[in-house]
């Protein structure tokens, strides 16, 4: 916030992010929130989910792929859910509200495609094409079409470990919560 | 659109109609129009299939233009396609049931984010077992068919059925695990998992290692299709589900199971005369099935030792292991696919009626559901085998096998005589004492909350209808019989010959 500020705002808040440093924002089972963690976690998750985004490119000639980058992806999201994410570390980004079981549904629906496609063109069940250009600076890529299939893998896998967050992980917490009441009910 | 294509759509479309049913979470109409429209559409594929097989030969589709060995192929040749269209046809009748038996017991506009996906991904399943033309894609295949099942028989239970639910998780993760031992060891020996290209690469190993690779096959897939010693699993499990998911385990997951053993015993491990051994297990498998299905008092134990019983039946063909045999297979698998399916609808219409899978608490259901009796008689007659229905043509074809080839078999065929009356002691024995006698009051569900509705007599005309077109199906097979036992015995001809099936996927490089 280098612009003017808003004289409306107190002085004291000027400096305060424009969104929660924490995106972890309330979380369920408080008694045990590490502030490390969650520093941690605020880095760490863009950086993984790019780190998993290379994977997902590279996979045709190099080690990775749509499987080991979705999962690399669905890591980064319990990584914020452990810390204290709660059940909104289970929607991704906390803003863009896609239930995990559609993501799974699009993420199947995707590679199902990209193995019909080629049939629309009279080739075989699952045949893939190699198009090749030149872009400035990144200077010459190949891009296979069969990342689609992969592309379609890396949702459905980022969708299961959502889903497995969701039904598992707010279990966790519900228990997180009755023996927090257990204990206030006892003192 | 190539004919090349043909045989990836069985396998495609219900992923994509399971894609499909899980973004239309939130719309129970669109779920259900997905389903029935998928299921139909591979049915239509399999008759397509099924006539292009039978007049030009198989139907080869290279994944990804790869060529065999190298690469993954599916393929349709008679057999399969006939098992996939039998297979399909079951699915879709079962669909429609389990739809309407969630309408009644949960309302209309019930949407279910698991059940529908997983009941496709499971028919996917069972599409790629019957089409793929490679070992590890059969082992791909049979955990698709298997994980989706683990759900199936788990889902919205209580503690007791989530507990016989993880004997069958446990016994299948077992198989699969000595499965993918054996598709190592398979590779480890030839260099391929093709298996047009097994076929004449294992006749090159020592036999010890061949005998070694055979039986590990048969155990494998005899866990599968609960060939006695190894079915313990089946009676203990199928029973707790609610009764469209045991149709559909007991009409297809075991008879996958006698497919792949098909394949592979015909195609792979060719033993050119009658195999001791299986003749010696169909044998104790039909007898002690039906000693065990007469003991029991559970309606749906005693069809599950049944349905062990009728896979000795279809290992017996096997055993013959000549072309009439292993036609009269093939014919049994498909009659029993639908008879199977047909009598665990009905008894999941028995059971709503009565409120208990006890035989001895029923009594005199014929006054009260006539068309139920119907329903129940017509299956349990063909599943016994008694003229003219479908069972009595599958059986001759067995026996016929069974009588040419030597004492040893012959002696087998009277056993497989001695079981079809037992069992037909059996089904009478129930419809008597179900149907017949003084009419007993309904019991109360013991469990509302469940998944399994029982005695509330709530019932759909859907329902009945869905169970009405298996029994029809079966009788069809009857009518049908010429036509139907001539494409089984151009299967077994071919499957005995195994030259069309190389060539197909192979070349002609593939010839011997």
């Amino acid at each position: 916030m280098t612009a003017t500020p808003d004289t409306r705002v107190p002085w004291d808040r000027w400096d305060a992010p424009a969104e929660d440093w924490m995106l972890s924002g309330e979380c369920p089972a408080g008694t045990e929130r590490t502030l490390l963690l969650e520093l941690a976690a605020r880095i760490l998750f863009p950086t993984v989910l790019v780190f998993s985004l290379y994977l997902l490119l590279v996979g045709h000639y190099g080690p990775g792929g749509g499987f080991s980058g979705g999962l690399v992806a669905g890591l980064a999201f319990v990584l914020r859910h452990i810390a204290g994410g709660g059940s909104d570390g289970a929607q991704i980004g906390a803003r863009i509200k896609v239930r995990p079981p559609v993501l799974v549904g699009i993420g199947l629906a995707v590679a199902v495609v990209t193995a019909l496609v080629p049939a629309a063109f009279g080739a075989p069940v699952l045949a893939s094409v190699k198009v090749g250009f030149h872009l400035p600076l990144l200077g010459d890529i190949e891009i296979v079409s069969s990342l689609a299939l992969d592309i379609g893998v890396y949702l459905l896998i980022i969708g299961v470990v959502l889903d497995l967050l969701r039904s598992l992980g707010s279990g966790i917490e519900r228990d997180a919560r009755e023996a927090t009441s257990d204990q206030t009910g006892a003192a | 659109m190539t004919a090349s294509m043909l045989p990836a759509l069985p396998v495609l479309l219900p992923l994509l109609g399971a894609a499909a049913t899980v973004v239309a979470g939130r719309s129970a109409w669109a779920q259900r129009a997905i389903g029935i429209t998928v299921l139909s559409a591979v049915a239509a594929v399999a008759v397509v299939l099924l006539v292009m097989a039978d007049r030009g030969g198989p139907v080869v589709a290279e994944i990804g233009g790869w060529p065999a060995p190298v690469g993954i192929v599916l393929i349709a040749d008679r057999l399969s396609a006939l098992l996939l269209l039998i297979s399909t046809v079951v699915t879709l009748a079962v669909l429609v049931y389990a739809i309407d038996q969630r309408i009644v017991d949960y309302g209309r506009r019930t949407a279910s984010t698991t059940f529908h996906p997983i009941f496709l991904v499971l028919s996917a399943g069972v599409s790629l077992a019957y089409l793929t033309g490679d070992l590890f894609s059969l082992f791909v295949a049979f955990e698709i068919m298997l994980a989706a099942s683990y759900v199936l028989i788990t889902r919205r239970t209580d503690a007791t059925r989530i507990r016989s639910g993880m004997t069958y998780v446990i016994i299948s993760l077992a198989s699969s695990l000595l499965f993918l031992t054996t598709v190592a060891l398979v590779y480890a020996a030839t260099g391929t998992v093709n298996l047009a290209d097994l076929a004449t690469r294992v006749a090159e190993l020592p036999t010890g290692l061949q005998t070694v690779l055979a039986m590990l096959v048969v155990v494998t897939f005899g866990i599968k299709a609960a060939i006695v010693p190894l079915h313990f699993w089946l009676p203990d499990s199928y029973p707790n589900a609610p009764a469209p998911v045991t149709a559909l385990f007991a009409g297809l997951l075991t008879k996958v199971g006698i497919y792949a053993l098909l394949r592979t015993r015909t195609l792979i491990f060719p033993e050119g005369h009658p195999s001791t051994l299986l003749l010696v297990l169909a044998a104790v498998t039909m007898i002690v099935g039906v000693l065990g299905a007469l003991a029991q008092n559970d309606l749906n134990r005693l069809l599950s030792f049944l349905l062990v019983s009728h896979i000795g039946f279809m290992i017996f063909g096997l055993a013959v292991s000549d072309a009439q045999g292993v036609a009269g297979t093939a014919l049994y698998v498909v009659h029993h696919i639908t008879v199977q399916a047909t009598l665990f609808l009905v008894s999941g219409l028995i059971t709503r009626r009565t409120g208990t899978v006890s035989i001895d608490a029923m009594g005199g259901l014929a006054k009260r559901a006539p068309l139920l009796a119907v329903l129940f008689a017509i299956p349990a007659l063909t599943l016994a085998g008694v003229p003219p229905t479908s069972g009595f043509v599958a059986k001759l074809a067995l026996l016929q096998a069974g009588a040419d080839n030597g004492p040893g078999t012959a002696v087998v065929a009277g056993v497989v005589v001695l079981a079809s009356l037992l069992t037909l002691y059996a089904v009478v024995r129930v419809w008597v004492r179900v149907f017949w006698g003084e009419p007993k009051e309904p019991l109360p569900d013991p469990d509302p909350h469940d998944d399994l509705v029982v005695g509330t007599a709530r019932t759909s005309m859907p329902m009945y209808a869905a169970s009405a077109a298996l029994v029809v199906v079966s009788l069809a097979i009857a009518v049908a019989a010429g036509p139907l036992s001539g494409i089984t015995s151009r299967a077994g001809d071919d499957l005995v010959d195994r030259t069309p099936y190389r060539t197909a996927v192979l070349g002609n490089g593939g010839a011997p």
